[in-house]
């Protein structure tokens, strides 16, 4: 392998997504000029400009829930700010239409910000929350606060824009404009996906605590999803203020919020195009359940929870499972022979950890634990099951913070760093449990690695490159493309090391990597480690197979209730009586504690 | 002074029926980790089953309520195998648009039956109140406060002393270790929604004769339920309880001495206060995942 010729690798996925997006552009275009030719009854005209309008507000929701995986339910309160941006701007304020728009966009980025900042700090359920308590205040504000927004009789001769010589006030002229702003969007949203911004986010949907680990900036990425969210909500709201030239608060509350989300999963809220496909579907459908009138909403309810159910991937999802389409096909890839690019000098211990411990209550599982890793070595820490490794572990990556002490990393204090801070100082790890990013790709998972912060590597082609030196590295470089999901168990392990590897780590803990190996895999992974000792990285792994550990340690730690009880060549230390008593129990003649 | 204890009065009233609705809440996260957004719409169903019972069937008053508590023990087992159960090995958020979904076809399920007048209900006391040093204690609050005070009591010793309240407590704790242990841990959590149902459709039962029933007074009663169990510590029983109390009083007072119509915002702007500066509430939520 590390005589294999380099051919770049083809970037398959960009060729795709060329072909993608001409199809979405002559779609567009079709759809764009046909305002403009056939004529419309002003009843369509209105159902398409509310679907064009909604969708741009619902691709934010793709943003944020379906790439980001954070349930935000105020898009209608965006989707309000920015239409009454409009509709008061031109109205009242007499500033016309863009400079409106520039506001609305502002406010919503404002007010996305501010409520991302306060809720996304903590995962889970806060911003669900916070978006709902935003959400009622908007709707409180716009029906009380009448002086300013005309309160509940809403606010009536909404103006349309004026382009540079071309006036968009004929409904058919707006329509088409519409579009193409819907065109644009969707187009930018799709390809987002594909940036390192993109896979950040779908990193912190599938794993948010790997994400971390592997150098993503989970409070930040989210942040920026849910801004972006609000802006397109704001847009969108701008948009069908200026359409439909009468709004009212009725249009913007809670309720309205809650179809916007449906819209967004009907359709498959990981995917563009099925948001699209579900806002226009259920703008549609009440005029196809027009016979259900009384119980329409009924059943949209249940629809909800039978999609939950059968179909959580949405139509699109169904679709794209069904016809695999989006699944570019293998490139025949020959990736370059690895090489790390870290640093093989310095101080001779490249990882020094004094006085560490960390209390859950009253229970010490890491007691006062001093340890020193010496650059370049494979190093073991051992113990019986609940001695600490784990947490010893978390502590080094960052995923807990210590009660007491001290990590020292190349000579630099990093007790206090975030996951993805250390990992920027060049910590990777792997985890126990496979943490992989399970709708991803294996090569997309390995790059989310390999474009950790500080990495040297900038452009989408060397991330691309360094991603499939890893890969080949391991052996996977042929199946780049696959969904990790569909690997083996084995392999799983695999791509884990590769993401860690693609960021160029100088230290690499792994956690249990042969647990789940059968006896050839474990032999696989022991000759895999001894390259990469012979490429000056620096490993700290937990296992518990013996065999294993005495093959590849240099140096070995024995911990037990927290604190370290031996410490030296797996020869003395497989051999020390104390180690014996905590695995073993007490060893008679010995008179171990 | 008496203006004061007036308001505190009327407050606490009203707390104590966002406190039974934040417990609902809190018990059924702590069961599964989900919050449930149907939960304010279980108050909605109590209050209209008091409606069918007491008025349509012409039922006496305390019997529709003993009859309409039944009922929402069995609509809550049935809640959670329709909308939790088919998707309790799914992540948090499928679940939580599901129990969205819910919402919004009872509340419609409701209206296509009933339609969109409010219904009211008359006071469950023979009696307007009693004047205490100059501060009138309306009946119906007064009822509140002594059914959710009886109540948090009952629930307590129910925990605490009796077997089924160990096993309902080690299954929110750890699901698996119960199992293991040989507690029927779908059961269990069966229990946990039919008793949430029972504490959210009381709550209905006991405020419908302060508000009109409609289909949509639980949204609004859920939504400061949801702050109050935040600002007490999301998933903490006691916080849920002190939570739903505290906020009450400040929308009372809030109302008297700032702005009547953004009486429901201050619940809000407290949520937002809390969420900048305490994010984990009074009493603290335990926020962590294992590596």
């Amino acid at each position: 392998m590390s005589n294999a010729t380099l051919i770049r690798p083809a970037p398959g996925s960009r060729r795709s997504a060329v072909a993608g997006g001409m199809v979405l552009a002559v779609l567009a275009a079709t759809v764009a000029v046909l305002p403009l030719t056939v004529p419309l009854s002003g009843y369509v005209l209105n159902m398409l400009m509310q679907a064009a309008t909604y969708t741009v507000a619902v691709l934010g929701l793709t943003v944020v829930l379906g790439y980001t995986g954070q349930l935000s339910l105020a898009q209608a309160a965006f989707f309000g700010i920015g239409a009454y941006a409009v509709a008061l701007g031109t109205v009242d304020y007499g500033i016309g239409f863009w400079l409106s728009l520039m506001l609305g966009l502002v406010a919503s980025a404002l007010a996305g910000a501010v409520l991302g900042l306060t809720s996304l700090r903590i995962g889970g359920h806060y911003l669900a929350m916070v978006t709902i308590a935003f959400q009622q205040i908007v709707t409180l504000v716009l029906v009380n606060s009448i002086e300013v927004t005309h309160g509940p009789d809403g606010v009536s001769g909404i103006a349309r824009p004026y382009l540079p010589g071309l006036s968009l006030a004929n409904g058919r002229a707006y329509l088409t404009f519409c579009i193409v702003v819907l065109y644009a969007v969707g187009l930018a949203v799709w390809h987002l996906r594909r940036t390192r911004l993109g896979r950040a986010m779908q990193a912190v949907r599938d794993n948010e605590l790997a994400a971390g680990v592997v150098g993503v900036h989970t409070y930040r990425t989210k942040v920026t999803a849910f801004t972006i969210s609000a802006v397109l909500g704001g847009l969108g709201g701008a948009l069908f203020a200026s359409g439909f030239s009468y709004i009212s608060p009725d249009q913007f509350s809670f309720a309205e919020s809650v179809v916007f989300l449906t819209m967004a999963l009907i359709g498959g809220v990981q995917s563009a195009f099925g948001t699209a496909v579900g806002t226009g579907l259920l703008i549609l459908l009440p005029e196809w359940l027009r016979f259900l009138k009384e119980i329409y909403l009924a059943i949209y309810g249940l629809s909800v929870i039978l999609i939950m159910v059968f179909m959580p991937e949405g139509i699109w999802g169904l679709l794209e499972r069904i016809t695999q389409i989006g699944r570019s096909p293998s490139a025949a890839v020959t990736p370059r022979p690895f090489r790390l690019d870290i640093p093989t000098s310095g101080a001779a211990e490249i990882l020094e950890t004094r006085g560490l411990a960390k209390y859950f209550g009253g229970l010490r599982a890491v007691d006062g634990v001093d340890l020193k890793v010496t650059r370049g070595a494979v190093h073991a820490l051992i113990g019986p099951n609940g001695s600490g490794k784990t947490t010893l572990l978390n502590v080094l990556s960052g995923l807990y913070r210590p009660t007491a002490g001290s990590v020292v990393l190349n000579g630099r204090d990093i007790t206090l760093l975030a996951p993805h801070e250390r990992c920027a100082a060049g910590v990777g790890r792997t985890f126990q449990n496979i943490r992989l990013f399970r709708s991803l790709s294996i090569l997309d998972n390995v790059l989310v690695g390999a474009q950790r912060p500080g990495s040297s590597v900038r452009s989408e082609a060397a991330l691309r490159g360094r991603a499939y030196e890893a890969l080949g590295f391991v052996g996977l470089a042929e199946r780049a493309a696959e969904l990790v999901g569909n690997l083996p168990y084995g392999h799983q392990r695999l791509v884990e090391i590769a993401r860690a590897l693609a960021g160029h780590p100088a230290l690499l803990l792994l956690d249990e990597p042969g647990a789940g190996l059968n006896p050839t895999e474990k032999q696989d992974l022991v000759g895999l480690l001894h390259r990469l000792k012979g490429h000056g990285l620096t490993i700290f792994l937990i296992d518990h197979d013996m065999a294993m550990v005495e093959q590849i340690a240099d140096h070995i730690t024995v911990l037990n209730f927290g604190k370290r009880i031996a410490e030296g060549t797996p020869r003395d230390v497989l051999r020390h009586p104390a180690v014996m008593a905590a695995y073993l129990g007490e060893v008679p003649g010995h008179g171990a504690t | 002074m008496s203006i004061v204890l007036q308001l505190l009065f009327t407050g606490l009233g009203i707390g104590s029926i966002y406190a039974l609705v934040a417990l609902g809440f809190v018990l059924i996260y702590r069961a599964t980790n989900v919050v449930n957004f149907a939960q304010g719409d279980f108050s909605m169903i109590g209050a209209f089953l008091m409606v069918v019972f007491a008025i349509d069937m012409g039922l006496p008053y305390w019997l529709s309520a003993v009859i309409a508590v039944v009922v929402m023990a069995g609509f809550g087992i049935l809640f959670n195998y329709g909308v939790y159960y088919p998707l309790r090995h799914r992540t948090f958020l499928p679940v939580v648009i599901s129990t969205i979904g819910a919402s919004i076809l009872l509340q419609n399920g409701v209206l296509a039956a009933y339609g969109p007048h409010p219904q009211s209900l008359p006071a469950m006391l023979p009696f307007p109140g009693i004047n205490i040093a100059g501060v009138f204690l309306d009946s119906q609050y007064l009822l509140i406060l002594v059914v959710t005070l009886a109540l948090v009591a009952l629930q307590y010793l129910f925990f605490e002393r009796t077997m089924l309240g160990k096993k309902l407590q080690a299954t929110s704790q750890d699901k698996e270790m119960a199992a293991l242990l040989g507690i029927p841990v779908a059961l269990m959590i069966g229990i946990t929604f039919a008793y949430s149902a029972v504490l959210g459709g009381l709550a209905g039962i006991l405020v419908a004769p302060l508000l009109f029933v409609s289909i949509n007074m639980g949204s609004t009663i859920a939504l400061k339920a949801f702050a109050a169990s935040i600002i007490g510590g999301f998933g903490d029983v006691t916080g849920a309880i002190v939570g739903g109390l505290a906020l009450g009083v400040v929308e009372t007072f809030g109302a008297a001495y700032i702005s009547v119509p953004y009486k429901d915002g201050f619940a809000f702007l407290v949520l937002f206060l809390f969420l900048m500066v305490r994010p984990q509430g009074v009493f603290g939520e335990k926020v962590a995942e294992k590596a």
